[in-house]
């Protein structure tokens, strides 16, 4: 039994030409058993700033209220949006600072920054941070979405090319996991703006 | 500091509402050696006047103008030692933020950081409020330069040109005739000079005065003597 994968989780980051797209399932479950199928791991914290979190439930809603509440502290006292790089970094202080009492969310920061440019990086539950140009994954499949991430993704793709990419890595990837799928969304954001998509896969 | 017997605020309130030991810190800084700051459209600069006491004093080993992040600096009038106390924990809490946040903290919030603590210091118990204020020279998180003024009592304002200390009337009269919104930071200087120069008494030197720069895109820095001394020729 390990806490990581009590609950399941897989969550995709990809970056394409200005633009980001990020994917997640849609499963809650109490290890075998799922519990529901619309449980929330993508969160909008700005229009253009998407953060990820696959772990254990409960720190999952934890982290989002956590960092919710940093950002908007920071955006009262600066007057300013939270750019990308500065969430991550803040993210990664946030999961050290529990060093020895982690958070148990592996997650992800997906977004684009002041200039448009796409941003992504991911970090390990003790805040471990890697910036990436191309894709990023989290969760209790990395192993399968590395493998197709790997083989189906290529740069500068278009919006459209992006979402197909994204949502087949993502459903072929759960599809061999026990306990992550159910369902996925996608969430493409362009400088224009955020197109939302659910995906139908394999209910099992 | 504060963990004395005294857990009571030593700044009371007067009858009149005055907090008389920050009026009386004002005073402090009203004796003290002239600072003034003029922002331009393209930079910052603050200059002040580091006349010593004598001539056996050597002029190397007092620094008045200060870098607290790679993008600000401070200035003042007043006591020299309360400065340096702000000095050391304006330069740690910016550090904090860098550490934090993984970004130069701009200069809004250094300012309203270390107004914050000088506020501090007028109801903690056990302690007085600073004998200075300061001059924040610096860069905003948009890159625009900025420059402020923060008092012993914890206001803070910002300004396009100001002076404090000794003679800050006479100067802020000279520079409010001679501020122009479309000023380049190479007039600032010379105009910074010139009212320094107003209210000195002696000889201005490249040695007894102190100059801050920063440009908008670069960074704080303090001019050497040498470079003071350029421009001083330029303005003779």
């Amino acid at each position: 039994m390990s806490v990581m994968t009590y609950n399941g989780a897989a969550i995709i980051a990809m970056a394409g030409k200005d633009c980001v797209g990020i994917a997640a399932d849609r499963r809650l479950g109490v290890q075998l058993t799922t519990i529901a199928t619309d449980f929330p791991k993508i969160f909008q914290m700005q229009p253009k700033l998407f953060v990820g979190l696959a772990g254990l439930g409960t720190d999952v809603q934890t982290l989002k209220n956590l960092l919710e509440f940093r950002m908007n502290l920071y955006k009262l006292k600066e007057e300013r949006d939270m750019s990308p790089k500065v969430l991550s970094h803040m993210l990664g202080k946030i999961l050290y600072s529990k060093r020895f009492g982690p958070y148990f969310v592996e997650p992800i920061v997906a977004g684009l920054d002041e200039s448009n440019k796409p941003f992504l990086s991911t970090m390990d539950l003790i805040g471990a941070t890697s910036e990436e140009k191309d894709f990023v994954v989290s969760g209790t499949c990395t192993g399968n979405m590395f493998g197709m991430c790997e083989s189906l993704y290529k740069p500068n793709m278009e919006a459209e090319e992006l979402f197909e990419t994204l949502a087949q890595a993502l459903l072929s990837s759960v599809d061999r996991d026990a306990v992550s799928g159910w369902g996925g969304i996608v969430h493409i954001i362009t400088k224009e703006g955020v197109l939302t998509k659910e995906l139908k896969g394999r209910q099992d | 500091m504060g963990d004395s017997a005294y857990s009571f605020s030593l700044t009371t309130f007067s009858r009149t509402g005055k907090l008389l030991q920050i009026e009386y810190a004002l005073n402090a800084v009203a004796n003290g050696r002239t600072a003034l700051g003029i922002c331009a459209q393209d930079g910052v600069v603050i200059a002040t006047d580091k006349k010593l006491p004598s001539v056996l004093v050597d002029p190397e080993h007092v620094q008045k103008i200060e870098k607290i992040t790679p993008k600000a600096g401070f200035c003042y009038a007043g006591v020299g030692p309360d400065y340096r106390v702000l000095v050391k924990r304006s330069r740690k809490s910016s550090q904090s933020y860098l550490s934090e946040y993984g970004e130069v903290q701009p200069v809004h919030q250094l300012v309203t950081d270390t107004a914050s603590t000088m506020q501090e210091y007028t109801q903690r118990g056990g302690v007085r409020p600073f004998g200075i204020s300061l001059l924040v020279a610096g860069l905003d998180s948009d890159g625009k330069p900025a420059l402020f003024q923060v008092d012993p009592s914890g206001s803070y304002f910002g300004w396009n040109a100001t002076a404090i200390g000794k003679n800050y009337v006479s100067a802020k009269n000279f520079l409010e005739k001679r501020w122009t919104e479309d000023m380049e930071l190479e007039d600032a200087i010379h105009t910074a000079l010139l009212t320094l120069r107003e209210g000195f008494e002696g000889e201005m030197t490249a040695h007894n005065i102190e100059l801050g720069i920063v440009k908008k895109d670069g960074e704080f820095q303090v001019l050497q003597p040498s470079q003071i001394q350029d421009y001083l020729d330029e303005a003779n």
